[in-house]
């Protein structure tokens, strides 16, 4: 079992899951699609498909690409993960992206998906996700599909209410799902009252170079965090968080903290808190936290440490922050695309309450308060209200909605969607879902305007929907149509990882946009060398630099002599081509590290320390002409002290001295 | 003069040959030099495939085009195509403006694809090397700075 139902009781899950099986008996994996399924999710050969699928990894740091109707998986993109595949992480250029105030941490679990908008609606520019180990957003270009920023968030006990984004990308947040106190303190776990305290950072996105900094920082009371939107359109200005464990356990949780009636949907004025920011209401903070950012001119990160943040204290700042009680562990919180409806998804509750932006706004008007926690005023729930979705399902998680005023609510312990009108709440149709579904996805669902067609199943439970693998299995998303006014299974896909939050965008916002290539003269890598006659070798102490050429199908230099056992040696490998799809590969016998693959104009860098005497080979690892397995070449190592001359060449079998390719 | 430009191409063209013993290639060259090559006269007169129809060569040569054009040499063509006419991944530069129309090269450099595909002179090139030459995103002006490089090693004042 997944993380999603970690709160609910053995006992209650038990109960709950008999229940659901009686009402909806998912009919396992017999159940046939009808009518023209295999046609509407075939993409012929050379054709493309309609959607982009932005789907995050979950535990393996990576975020995966797929097209729907089809379900192929085309890319796994590197985020908060190395891959040894491309040379991320390990590569020196681009070891910075995964450096923290913690050293270099190689992985993370990357939950949720937001893609970049414009006026609420898509705009094809950005990825955003983020870590949720150790807190971390990043941001992907939609360009060359790379990612190139990656920012620590600090007072976080872990990233998950993230990040998701406002209207016009103005912000995404970072909401903590710990409560822990601040500034690395020596308390006691059962002083959580006292000593805990959540935090939340808005993170301003330029809107030219999209580089993220952290704005400001809520500090709210010690609770949890689970999930967030923006408001938009009337609700433009107003963030949404979903809250748990307002009972302030710090055991247990799964009863401990399922306790309450009801928790929080906590409501964020921002514009507010820009003003109190303005005003010099907030007070710095001294922590530590690293900034990494992926340069495509000079093909490398750099990483700075930041020391400073600004907190904005929701219990001593009136008029920015109020709570509406939510029932029993609200998970989703999602605002439809008219920007007046939110949708709270208690976990474990039998209904499904949907507030109105405009009552709420009321009802601060009113002051239609039913008290207050840490004076931050609560809302009354029927003041908020504008009405709940009766017997939806059992175990409500999230929320997507199409173009039609509809929404689509995933439920974890019944497995099933559930499609209702926003406006009437009326219940119009269950598809079941195999198995216990998690997050789902509508293209544009969480936009003003959804793209609509399509919802995709993220199921938490595999079993027997494939072929066996042993005890490890392959996650599953399943496809349904949803242009009728039934919802229709079309196809099951396999994905990697184990995707939680996803989003879909047409493709014709960015098949036009993709990188072909890095132009070879606008390549700014200090490694780089621009042309064969640059190749060479350098010796600097016991650092050697090899600034080496490939190119179709020969490196330059391909035979080196004169370094020693105890030398660093660098191999900054240019790849000369400046045609789309013709990556080089580097592989040296015995490295500790991994590969690079270098994409054409590029320049990457491998570090190499020979630890024995011999001839050791190296070679080009990706296929690249007919003469590929040619492309290779020698190494000579020598006793540490041994002074054998330093030399490099290609193509000159019995050259002493001249320079490589001469 | 006409009868010395099969004997080149031909030359050239044998050279690309994989695992051919040095002999064989030079007599073949000899043998097939008495005969006139429709291919190769072809070649002059041949345009080849691509945005560039006609180019007005400069004499003197200009100055300014050749440095930049062998700034472009060594950084996208270098690592391929010696100045000589050794061949290493492609033929030796040698004589190329002698044995190409102006219009071709331009064609080969920018849009090297479709001359692969389409042309009947790049394919035998392409069937000798067995490595196809790269689109290496060569603009228009980048192209012709190169042929001016080209004429300047082939001995035009
Ligand atoms: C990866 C190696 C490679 C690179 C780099 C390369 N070429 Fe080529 N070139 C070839 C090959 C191989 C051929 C022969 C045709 C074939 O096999 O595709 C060729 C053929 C040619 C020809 C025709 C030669 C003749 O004798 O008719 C010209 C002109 C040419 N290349 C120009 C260029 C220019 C200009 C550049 C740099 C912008 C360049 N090439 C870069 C490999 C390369
Ligand atoms: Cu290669």
């Amino acid at each position: 079992m997944k993380t999603t139902i970690d709160r609910i009781t053995i006992a209650l899950l038990a109960t709950l899951m008999a229940v659901a099986f009686y009402q909806c008996k998912p009919k396992g994996p017999a159940e046939v699609t009808i009518g023209d399924a295999a046609a509407q999710v075939y993409v012929a050969p050379g054709k493309y498909d309609e959607f982009y699928n932005i789907v995050s990894g979950g535990f393996n740091g990576q975020i995966g690409v797929y097209g729907i109707p089809s379900g192929r998986l085309f890319r796994i993109i590197p985020v908060f993960s190395l891959s040894p595949e491309s040379g991320y992480g390990f590569s020196e250029e681009t070891k910075p992206m995964l450096n923290t105030s913690k050293g270099e941490v190689p992985w993370d679990d990357l939950h949720h998906i937001a893609l970049s908008t414009t006026k609420g609606e898509h705009d094809g520019r950005w990825i955003f996700a983020n870590g949720n180990n150790t807190p971390r957003v990043a941001r992907v270009s939609f360009k060359s599909f790379r990612t190139e920023e990656i920012l620590e968030i600090p007072n976080s006990g872990g990233n998950h209410s993230s990040p998701f984004i406002t209207e016009n990308t103005e912000y995404l947040v970072a909401g903590t799902r710990f409560s822990v106190p601040m500034g690395n303190k020596d308390v006691p776990i059962n002083s959580y009252k006292e000593n805990f305290k959540g935090s939340i950072s808005f993170v301003k996105v330029d809107p030219q170079t999209g580089h993220m900094s952290i704005a400001f920082q809520l500090r709210t009371p010690g609770f949890n965090f689970d999930l967030s939107r923006a408001g938009k359109g009337p609700s433009h200005g107003w963030f949404f968080f979903s809250c748990y464990n307002t009972e302030q356990a710090y055991t247990l949780l799964e009863v401990n903290a399922s306790q309450k009636d009801k928790d929080f949907i906590m409501a964020v004025n921002w514009k507010k808190a820009e003003e109190y920011l303005a005003q010099g209401k907030g007070r710095i903070e001294k922590v530590k936290y690293a900034h990494n950012i992926y340069s495509e001119k000079t093909h490398s990160a750099t990483s700075t440490m930041e020391t400073e943040v600004t907190v904005l204290d929701i219990e001593q700042l009136p008029d920015m922050v109020y709570f509406i009680p939510c029932p029993k562990s609200p998970h989703g919180c999602d605002v439809d695309p008219t920007g007046e409806y939110i949708v709270g998804s208690g976990k474990l509750a039998a209904m499904m309450p949907v507030f109105s932006f405009s009552k709420i706004q009321n009802a601060i008007a009113k002051k239609e308060f039913e008290g207050d926690f840490n004076g931050v005023p609560v809302i009354k729930y029927e003041s908020a209200l504008h009405g709940e979705v009766k017997k939806p399902g059992l175990g409500p998680l999230h929320t997507e909605f199409d173009e039609k005023g509809n929404a689509y609510t995933s439920f974890f312990v019944s497995s099933e969607i559930v499609k209702w009108n926003v406006k009437t709440l009326e219940i119009l149709d269950r598809v079941p879902t195999y198995y216990s579904i998690g997050h789902l996805s509508v293209p544009g669902g969480p936009t003003s305007k959804p793209h609509g067609k399509y919802v995709i199943a993220y199921n938490k439970i595999t079993k027997d929907r494939y072929l066996p693998t042993g005890p490890e299995l392959t996650q599953s998303a399943q496809l349904y149509d949803i242009s009728g006014e039934k919802m229709k299974l079309l196809l099951d896909f396999p994905t990697t990882g184990e995707p939680h939050y996803a989003e879909a965008i047409p493709a014709s916002m960015i098949t036009a946009n993709s990188t072909k290539i890095y132009k070879i003269e606008e390549n700014e890598n200090p490694f780089a060398a621009k042309g064969e006659a640059q190749a060479r070798v350098e010796r600097k102490g016991n650092q050697v630099h090899v600034y080496m050429t490939a190119i179709r199908s020969h490196l330059t230099p391909d035979n080196i002599e004169g370094v020693n056992v105890g030398d660093e040696i660098y191999f900054h490998v240019t790849n000369l081509e400046q045609d789309w799809d013709v990556p080089h590969g580097f592989a040296i016998k015995g490295a500790t590290n991994a590969e690079i693959l270098i994409m054409p104009g590029e320049t990457q860098t491998l570090k190499y320390k020979p630890t024995e005497v011999g001839v050791v080979p190296f070679y080009c690892t990706d296929f690249c002409s007919a003469l590929h397995q040619e492309m290779s070449g020698y190494l000579r190592v020598s006793a540490a002290g041994v002074k054998t001359p330093l030399k490099f060449s290609t193509g000159v079998p019995d050259d002493a001295t001249s320079g490589a390719g001469k | 003069m006409k009868k010395i430009i099969p004997f080149l191409v031909l030359g050239m063209l044998a050279a690309c040959a994989p695992d051919k013993p040095k002999q064989d290639t030079e007599e073949y060259a000899q043998e097939e030099t008495s005969k006139p090559n429709a291919v190769a006269e072809n070649a002059m007169t041949g345009k080849g495939l691509g945005q560039v129809t006609h180019v007005t060569l400069n004499t003197p040569l200009e100055g300014e085009r050749i440095g930049r054009g062998k700034a472009v040499y060594e950084m996208k063509c270098q690592a391929c195509h010696k100045l000589n006419d050794q061949r290493v991944v492609g033929p030796g530069w040698s004589g190329v403006t002698k044995r190409r129309t102006p219009e071709w090269i331009m064609n080969m450099v920018t849009n090297t694809d479709m001359m692969l595909d389409k042309d009947p002179e790049a394919q035998k090139l392409l069937e000798l090397c067995l490595t196809r030459m790269p689109n290496q995103n060569v603009s228009i002006g980048d192209a012709r700075d190169i042929l001016e490089f080209m004429r300047q090693n082939d001995g035009e004042k």
